[in-house]
């Protein structure tokens, strides 16, 4: 074979042309790729990296991390490495502090390589998934039972700001396991945007458990530039699939907030006049976060998996807002938060109506959780659905004008709210216990209230 | 076949622009670079050309030679279709798993149809007959359930100047030899043919046959026939993946052709896995043996998930050509949509509604124009019938892509956020749903089910509108003020909607109910409705109507009675006539 020939290769130049927010223009350039990395180094000798986003001929638009401030225009040296942002990644990563572009920060030296990886990722073959199989008890009764989460789901978790989302996230990474296989589980955080004290609330539960040395950590706070977040889901995303399908480990990857993460891809949109689809988000936000979400899940023949849980806030609690609403549209179900019960003192406040798994349906019930597991569930949702609809007509005509029927299901609202989504912060309901609890609350209904639930199973469960 | 045609100038993203030295033409397919991505030329401007790519830009330089093809994008068409699963340019992606790994790479090519495999080829002319366009020449058995049928290609008028015998052929092998006013066509198993532009066919015939779907709300309420289009719009989590898999799994087309346009990769896995393993209910064969999937999941390049919708309506065409019922699952045009909305916008053209390219509607329009029931060249009947998804940002319906959609299909599945979170599924909504084929497929349903089904259908649905008036009355002054004649129509309401409306996809009895069973449960639950309103005018009241056993015997009805056993349901009816009479009597 003979060897490529790369004249241009780690090729630099002074002086750039145009700078505007994270992004300038530099001209006379040659053979320059497209998104590629390059380097930059100011008057000060400080080094940023960047990426291109356009490039013609003499031409290339480059999108800086570090920010622009202080840049001059004659002065910086600008190095094309003619390689794609590339992320150093070796199984020596656990434990192990990041900033959001994957340079250590923990003060701890340097980690040998195993593998040298291009962030972005490639699709995963259609043909190659395997379908997520396996049920991940994460010991809070109305994420086991109605909501499950499956090994290699993308499972977000929508939230307002000042509710509980990150403790609850933080119980989860804590409490998720898989009955009798619990071998090579470690989880992948990713902070973007959000404050330093959050960050260190998950560094200090992570730690607490135990399990710090299991996990790898990518911080880009709200201090940081914030295109620097650009980058850090993809630098996440990239050491998970890493450790999953090379080292075979279950990796649960967190990341906080999506949010922040749209809103910095939005800002770079504007800054280039892109013509915006949904309130200024640029026209591929919906593929740009497929690229993110769409790397969960289960290789053919490989032992490891990825499983995604993404938190985001929604502006003003809306679900249509646009980066829930696409989000939901990627993710397999959403979690959704709600600030009516977080009011009422319930912990966790997870809304029963519109949260929603969409893996629950095949990884329930015979042979995989308990045989009357997906029926349970089903009536569950059901008369909590009626209760909703009894609450609004209460609020109308008064409790004591409803039907007796009408108040057994105010009843079990309340005993559903209290019990069975209550619970503590450290509690860790086996799913038994959760089935259980949940047979116990629809004893509180007439027995041919429940449809949903067959003959067998109301003699097995109901009342006892 | 490729020749440098110019150089790239300029790459922004999926977008390439390229200076042309030689001839350049509108949608031409070319390959760029030393990767050689695939991609498609969308624009000419002088010597400058713009250059839609389907796969990954990274890296590409400009400088970088552009090659050109001198054909417009195309897919092959021939035995080998059935069974695959291709990504939206007809790559097929099993190949390239096991050529390229569990990711797919930059720059990967690969055959659509395997070159080695021998199909049994069977003539159906001799040397000397006939050819019209179109015309089948010989056959091929492709799957059990499918003969595929070798079709001359549709420009070539004359006769057989040579012909093989039955034997087995690779799809590259010539087959047959035509002399069109001496000039000479060989024809092999397979052809080509450019994706945006639709097959040719002898006329476009009246819809009269209803596709049925075993889903009670939509053969019932809101059919659609072998030919119609329908759009499914919803919200996430409103389950219109679910309503697409459930169609794609029972209805009675002779093909499926499921385009996963911008989804998710999981959903495409769950369908690639489960599929093989079900088998239809009426072959009794694997459902995979009438299915061929286009899988262009949302990770994949923006550029192919445009052109996916196109290469598998495509497809479509070929096998409607060769006479059979097809039905094309599109999920979703959504996706579609706002691929062309990223394009549109990378090329700067000036955007309509919600950024959204303005030829958006004259796009939508050709691609559901594509459906329908033809006589082909060669006078075989065939359809194609189109679901397509939507997926409204916000679950909002006044958006461009429900709006502009809704001007060119004539039935609406709209799926309803509530119904959804009660887990009422699936969640079509009855009252903002609606079908226009109701006069179409009516003949059908009087001829061979019940010569009142449409009075049925009409009494439900007028039932339906007046429950929807009283609940806003139940929701100001609660359900206890209103006369038990009213309340007995919520009670029917009420239990329509738990055993007929609402109907699992994954209980093994409710999954696909026949038609027959559909209209039986239909009749029991107005003949409920009848003999309750007589009851209560003579005095008996709804209370005591609500304990009888038959109540519940009719809520269970839909699980407990199998599609094979429908005698169950005429005793139900029988006694339903006996008991509600003697009830009556105080």
């Amino acid at each position: 074979m003979t060897e490529k020939v790369l004249p241009f290769q780690n090729r630099e130049y002074i002086g750039i042309h145009e700078v505007m927010g994270p992004l300038f223009v530099i001209e006379q350039v040659h053979d320059v790729g497209y998104n590629e990395l390059v380097e930059i180094v100011d008057e000060r000798g400080q080094t940023k990296l960047g990426i291109t986003l356009e490039v013609a001929r003499n031409m290339a638009v480059v999108q800086i991390f570090g920010g622009t401030g202080g840049l001059s225009l004659a002065a910086p040296r600008v190095k094309f490495t003619g390689r794609s942002f590339e992320l150093p990644v070796a199984a020596a990563m656990l434990g192990r502090v990041f900033n959001g572009l994957g340079q250590p920060i923990d003060g701890m030296p340097k980690f040998i390589p195993e593998k040298i990886a291009d962030v972005n990722g490639l699709p995963i073959n259609p043909t190659a998934r395997d379908y997520p199989n396996r049920f991940i008890q994460t010991g809070i009764s109305s994420i086991d039972a109605m909501n499950t989460l499956v090994r290699g789901q993308k499972l977000p978790i929508f939230s307002g700001n000042g509710l509980p989302h990150d403790i609850l996230a933080a119980q989860i990474a804590r409490q998720a396991r898989i009955i009798g296989d619990d071998d090579g589980f470690a989880v992948v955080f990713a902070a973007m945007g959000v404050k330093h004290d959050v960050a260190q609330f998950f560094i200090d539960s992570f730690e607490e458990s135990g399990v710090l040395g299991k996990v790898v950590t990518f911080l880009s706070l709200a201090d940081a530039p914030s295109i620097e977040r650009i980058m850090t889901p993809r630098a996440a995303l990239t050491c998970a699939e890493f450790l999953a399908f090379e080292k075979g480990m279950h990796i649960l990857v967190i990341l906080t907030d999506m949010g922040n993460y749209c809103e910095a891809l939005r800002e770079i949109a504007t800054l280039r006049g892109e013509i915006p689809a949904r309130k200024g988000y640029p026209g591929y936000l919906y593929s740009d976060l497929a690229s993110l979400y769409e790397r969960a899940g289960l290789i053919k023949g490989l032992k490891g998996s990825i499983t995604q849980m993404p938190i985001l806030t929604m502006p003003n609690d809306d679900i249509t807002h646009p980066v829930p609403d696409l989000t939901g549209y990627i993710t397999e179900g959403q979690i959704v938060l709600e600030r009516e019960l977080s009011q009422k003192g319930i912990y966790p406040p997870i809304s029963g109506l519109p949260s929603l798994s969409r893996l629950m349906k095949d990884n329930i019930g015979h042979g995989l959780t308990r045989d009357d597991h997906p029926h349970l569930a089903s009536q569950l949702f059901a008369c909590y659905a009626r209760v909703k609809d009894v609450r609004a007509l209460a609020l109308v005509i008064g409790e004591e004008e409803l039907p007796a029927l009408d108040r057994k299901y105010l009843e079990f609202g309340e005993a559903f709210e209290r019990q069975f989504l209550s619970q503590g912060r450290y509690e860790d309901r086996s799913l038994d216990q959760s089935l259980d609890l949940g047979w116990k609350l629809l004893s509180l209904l007439p027995q041919d209230e429940l449809h949903r639930i067959t003959g067998e199973e109301i003699s097995k469960f109901y009342g006892k | 076949m490729f020749k440098v045609i110019g150089h790239v100038s300029r790459v922004a993203g999926p977008l390439v622009e390229a200076q042309s030295a030689d001839h350049a033409h509108m949608l031409e397919m070319v390959k760029v670079g030393d990767d050689q991505l695939v991609g498609e030329i969308v624009r000419l401007r002088g010597a400058r050309i713009t250059i839609q790519v389907y796969e990954d830009t990274t890296s590409l330089k400009p400088g970088v030679p552009v090659y050109g093809s001198g054909m417009p994008l195309a897919v092959e068409l021939g035995p080998g279709l059935i069974g695959s699963i291709y990504d939206g340019i007809q790559r097929p992606l099993e190949v390239i798993r096991s050529s390229s790994g569990h990711y797919i790479q930059k720059g990967v090519h690969a055959q659509a149809l395997d070159r080695s495999k021998k199909w049994h080829f069977k003539p159906r002319m001799k040397a000397g007959d006939v050819v019209e366009p179109g015309a089948v020449i010989g056959i091929v058995p492709e799957t059990s359930l499918i003969e595929h049928r070798v079709l001359a290609p549709v420009d070539v008028r004359g006769r057989v100047v040579s012909i093989v015998d039955e034997s087995e052929r690779t799809v590259e092998e010539v087959v047959a030899v035509i002399s069109d006013k001496g000039k000479e066509t060989p024809v092999s198993l397979y052809q080509r043919w450019p994706v945006r532009q639709g097959r040719p066919y002898g006329t476009k015939e009246r819809l009269s046959e209803p596709l049925i779907t075993g889903q009670r709300v939509i053969d019932t309420l809101f059919p659609v026939p072998k030919g119609g289009a329908v759009a499914v719009p919803g919200g996430f989590g409103t389950g219109k993946t679910i309503v697409q898999h459930q169609l794609a799994k029972w209805c009675d087309a002779d093909i499926i052709v499921f385009i996963g346009c911008g989804e998710r990769g999981n959903e495409m896995t769950d369908v690639l896995l489960s599929f093989p393993k079900l088998v239809d209910p009426r072959s009794k064969k694997s459902l995979m043996e009438r299915t061929i999937l286009i899988a262009n999941t949302s990770n994949m390049p923006v550029a192919a998930r445009e052109a996916s919708i196109y290469t598998g309506i495509t497809l479509a065409e070929y096998y409607r050509d060769m006479g059979y019922h097809v039905a094309v699952m599109a999920d979703s045009t959504s996706r579609w949509a706002e691929a062309l909305r990223e394009l549109s916008g990378r090329m700067e053209e000036l955007p309509a509604d919600e950024g959204f390219p303005a030829y958006l509607p004259t796009r939508l329009a050709e691609f559901y124009e594509r459906a329908g029931m033809v006589r082909s060249l060669s006078g075989k009947r065939g359809s194609i019938t189109i679901v397509g998804s939507i997926s409204p940002p916000g679950g909002d319906f006044s958006e461009p892509v429900t709006q502009h959609t809704k001007r060119y299909v004539r039935c609406f599945w709209a799926l309803d956020r509530d119904l959804a979170n009660a887990r009422h599924y699936p969640s079509i909504s009855w009252i903002d749903s609606y079908s226009g084929y109701i006069d179409e497929v009516e003949p059908w349903w009087r001829k061979n089910l019940d010569p009142d089904w449409l009075a049925l259908r009409n009494q439900i649905m007028d039932l339906l509108q007046k429950e929807e008036r009283l609940q806003q009355v139940v929701k100001l002054v609660g359900p206890d003020v209103l006369p038990d004649s009213q309340k007995i129509i919520l009670e029917t309401c009420v239990i329509f909607k738990a055993t007929f409306l609402q109907q699992s996809a994954f209980d093994e009895v409710d999954m696909f109910t026949a038609p027959q069973k559909q209209v039986r449960m239909l009749k029991i639950i107005l003949k409920f409705y009848e003999k309750s309103v007589a009851a209560i005018k003579s005095g008996v009241t709804l209370e005591k109507i609500r304990k009888s056993t038959l109540r519940s015997d009719i809520l269970r009805m839909k699980l407990a009675v199998r599609n094979e056993d429908m005698d169950k349901l005429d005793l139900l009816a029988a006694s339903l006539e006996a008991f509600v009479l003697e009830e009556a009597v105080p």
